[in-house]
C-alpha cells in the first residue's frame, strides 16, 4: 500500500468533482467579482513577473503618484502604506513589495465616484523597495520608496 | 466562519471615507508552526465595496497583505445613509459580507 498514491487519487477525485460543479454553475466562486483572481500576477516570484501578470510591462516613473510608507518599519508584519494618484483617469492602483516571496500585495480597481487612493497594511519579509503602480488611460505609472525592516513579517 | 468586519464610512464634505478591518489570518503558506510543519496558505483573494448599490472598489489581494487587513478608500457622491456593502472571498472559498451605512 502506498499512502502517497492514495492521497493523490483522493485529491484528484475531489478536485475533479469541484471543477465539475464550477463548470455546471452550481458553485460560482467569483460570482460577485468582476474579474477572476489574477493567479499569474499574485503568484509571481519577482516584481517583473508580477508586473507582467498584470499586463503592466515596464511602467513609467511618475511624480503624480504618491506613495506614503514609513522609512523604517519596526515590525515587518504590519507596514502601513498609502497611495494617492493625481494622474487623470486613474482606474486602478496596485502595491508591490519587491523582495517579498510574492511581491504583489493587492490591486484595486475604482469605479462610480471612488477616488484613486487607497491605504492598506503590508507584510514585509525584509528591507525592500515598495512600489505603487497605477493604471490610467491604459498606461502604467509607478512610484517607489525603500522601507527598512528591522523585524521581518514573513516566516516564523 | 470568519469574524465580522468592522466598517466605518464617514462623510467629510462631499468625500466619504471608508475604512474596513477584516478579521483574517492571511497565512502565506511560508510560516511554520511550533512542530515545524508548514502552515498552509489561507488568505483573502478578492474583495469588493458597493456603496448605494453601486460597485465602487473591486480589489484582489495576495499573501503580502498583513494579517487582519485594514483598507481605506475614499469616494465622491455618497450620501448619508447610503448602504456600504463589503464582500471578500479567500483562497479556501470562505466568504463574508458585512454592511454599514454612510454617516
Amino acid at each position: 500500500m502506498n499512502p502517497t498514491r492514495r492521497t493523490v487519487l483522493k485529491g484528484a477525485t475531489a478536485s475533479g468533482v469541484l471543477a465539475g460543479l464550477i463548470a455546471a454553475g452550481a458553485l460560482r466562486p467569483t460570482q460577485v467579482f468582476a474579474a477572476e483572481w489574477n493567479k499569474a500576477a499574485f503568484e509571481a516570484k519577482d516584481t517583473a513577473g508580477a508586473l507582467k501578470g498584470m499586463g503592466a510591462g515596464t511602467p513609467a516613473d511618475s511624480k503624480d503618484l504618491m506613495l506614503k510608507v514609513p522609512d523604517i518599519a519596526e515590525n515587518g508584519a504590519v507596514v502601513p502604506a498609502d497611495v494617492v494618484s493625481n494622474i487623470p483617469n486613474t482606474s486602478s492602483i496596485a502595491i508591490l513589495v519587491e523582495k517579498n516571496p510574492s511581491p504583489l500585495c493587492a490591486q484595486f480597481t475604482f469605479a462610480n465616484g471612488a477616488l484613486p487612493e487607497v491605504s492598506a497594511r503590508l507584510k514585509m519579509g525584509q528591507t525592500s523597495l515598495v512600489k505603487a503602480v497605477a493604471k490610467a488611460d491604459g498606461k502604467f505609472y509607478t512610484a517607489q520608496k525603500e522601507v527598512k525592516v528591522t523585524v521581518g513579517g514573513c516566516g516564523g | 466562519m470568519a469574524d465580522p468586519m468592522k466598517i466605518r464610512a464617514q462623510l467629510k464634505g462631499d468625500v466619504a471615507e471608508i475604512r474596513i478591518l477584516m478579521g483574517h489570518a492571511m497565512e502565506t503558506g511560508q510560516r511554520k508552526d511550533a512542530a515545524g510543519a508548514t502552515v498552509p496558505a489561507h488568505f483573502i483573494q478578492s474583495m469588493t465595496v458597493d456603496v448605494g448599490g453601486k460597485r465602487v472598489i473591486d480589489g484582489q489581494t495576495g499573501t503580502s497583505i498583513s494579517r487582519n487587513p485594514v483598507f481605506g478608500f475614499k469616494m465622491k457622491g455618497a450620501k448619508a445613509g447610503d448602504k456600504v456593502v463589503v464582500n471578500w472571498v479567500d483562497s479556501k472559498g470562505d466568504k463574508r459580507t458585512d454592511e454599514a451605512a454612510v454617516a
